[in-house]
């Protein structure tokens, strides 16, 4: 532990963590290794490939170039506490009904990602979303089923609210 | 990688973190969003001693009109910017450059502030207040002192900031109802960093006309006037603009930048 450690006392998917973090620890390293939330996948750890996304106030965030220390008095919410989020689910069924994965290792960050476009882009079309979802790299799926899965549940979403 | 080990502060004033960053017995650096500081942390380019966190500064964090100009805290997001609850002065300038820096993800923790002090020449903000005319006040020390961004930005990475100094504010000129923009970069994927950026402003009312190429591996390179517009941005005319900066001696590079000017010259003119 470093010697600089210091007591941070955040909610982690709802629940109180107090903690004692070193500064440099990031955000993603603090999940999975002291939360042991492994949902949240490293990938590039400088903040290119979008695997380590997950929200902060629920706003999403790249939790590899956060570092934890950061986050006092904040609230994290990784893909471990979306299980019962209305959005999540509508995508975790759609991602699989339109081959959005395959490894899923970029899938954690993707449905964080793609979540906020729903939320706050239900008026995107396919250039919109995949601008949008630029900043996730997905080396399976070629990105056509990962589009289509957020396409599939704006519509649906656009349908029942019409 | 993972970052060296650093200690960490997280003052709740501007002169608590003045304070901290005039400490000359370990290297210290102010740090905002960590968007650019965050990577060049975990590559290990940066080995700071003491990182002051400067976002829990309630004064940074405010958006105000002062007569004609828009005052934007230093750690204003990117995200806030993109979302306008503030009046956009600017004419959509600042709303629609936010909203193609990068990524959302980064967007919600990235400050305008940050951008600026980090003074990576592909940045968009860098560029497009360079264009508008904005200054930036710089907050230290010896208290307050108000730089136009072309003597802001000195270089690469380089800007007039003094050691213990930060930004504090941006303060944006508005624009008159006459006034057209443009603003186009050379990204070889979205988001990601610019190769070329062109940056234009015609606003007749305050008399300007004004070109900047940007990402040229140097400071912004401003152009003032009328050369550039009614077909005058072409190779010729940018390898003389850009002399002394290695985009001139690179023809795919000067091509570059001249197309990045081109499109964003011909926003204004459409």
């Amino acid at each position: 532990m470093s010697a600089h450690a210091k007591s941070i006392s955040l909610t982690v998917n709802g629940a109180r963590v107090e903690a004692s973090v070193p500064p440099r620890q990031h955000l993603g390293d603090f999940l999975r290794e002291r939360e042991l939330l492994t949902g949240t996948h490293l990938g590039c750890e400088h903040g290119v490939c979008g695997a380590c996304t997950i929200l902060i106030d629920g706003e999403p965030a790249r939790s590899c170039i956060t570092f934890a220390v950061a986050c006092d008095g904040r609230s994290i919410t990784t893909v471990e506490g979306l299980d019962d989020d209305p959005v999540a689910t509508e995508l975790r069924e759609a991602f699989a009904a339109e081959h959005g994965l395959q490894c899923g290792f970029c899938t954690p960050g993707m449905l964080v990602a793609a979540r906020d476009v729903v939320l706050r882009r239900p008026d995107a079309d396919n250039p919109a979303i995949r601008t949008a979802m630029s900043g996730n790299l997905c080396r399976c799926t070629g990105y056509v089923g990962i589009v289509n899965a957020i396409r599939r549940v704006i519509d649906a979403r656009n349908t029942n609210a019409g | 990688m993972k970052a060296v080990d650093f200690d960490y502060a997280q003052p709740a004033t501007l002169a608590e973190a003045l304070e901290l960053l005039s400490r000359e017995d370990v290297m210290v650096r102010p740090v905002a969003g960590s968007q650019s500081l965050g990577p060049m942390l975990n590559l290990r380019l940066a080995q700071p001693e003491l990182l002051v966190d400067i976002t829990r500064i309630a004064e940074l964090q405010t958006i105000r009109q002062e007569g004609d100009r828009l005052v934007i805290g230093a750690c204003v997001t990117h995200a806030r910017l993109e979302d306008g609850d503030y009046p956009d002065v600017t004419r959509g300038v600042l709303p629609s450059v936010a909203a193609v820096i990068a990524y959302r993800a980064v967007r919600n923790r990235g400050t305008i502030g940050g951008s600026l002090a980090h003074a990576d020449p592909a940045a968009d903000w860098v560029n497009v207040l360079t264009a508008l005319g904005a200054d930036v006040v710089i907050a230290g020390p010896g208290g307050r002192r108000s730089v136009p961004m072309t003597d802001f930005i000195l270089g690469v990475f380089e800007t007039a900031l003094q050691p213990g100094e930060i930004v504090a504010e941006i303060h944006v000129p508005a624009l008159s109802d006459r006034a057209r923009w443009g603003y186009y970069k050379v990204c070889r994927k979205t988001g990601e960093f610019s190769h070329a950026t062109g940056a234009v402003l015609i606003d007749p009312a305050r008399g300007v006309q004004r070109c900047v190429a940007g990402a040229t591996s140097g400071k912004p390179v401003v152009i003032d006037g009328p050369a550039l517009f009614e077909g005058g941005c072409t190779e010729a005319a940018m390898a003389a603009h850009l002399a002394g900066s290695p985009a001139a001696d690179d023809p795919i590079a000067l091509r570059t930048h001249t197309v990045a000017l081109k499109r964003a010259i011909a926003q204004v003119m459409s």
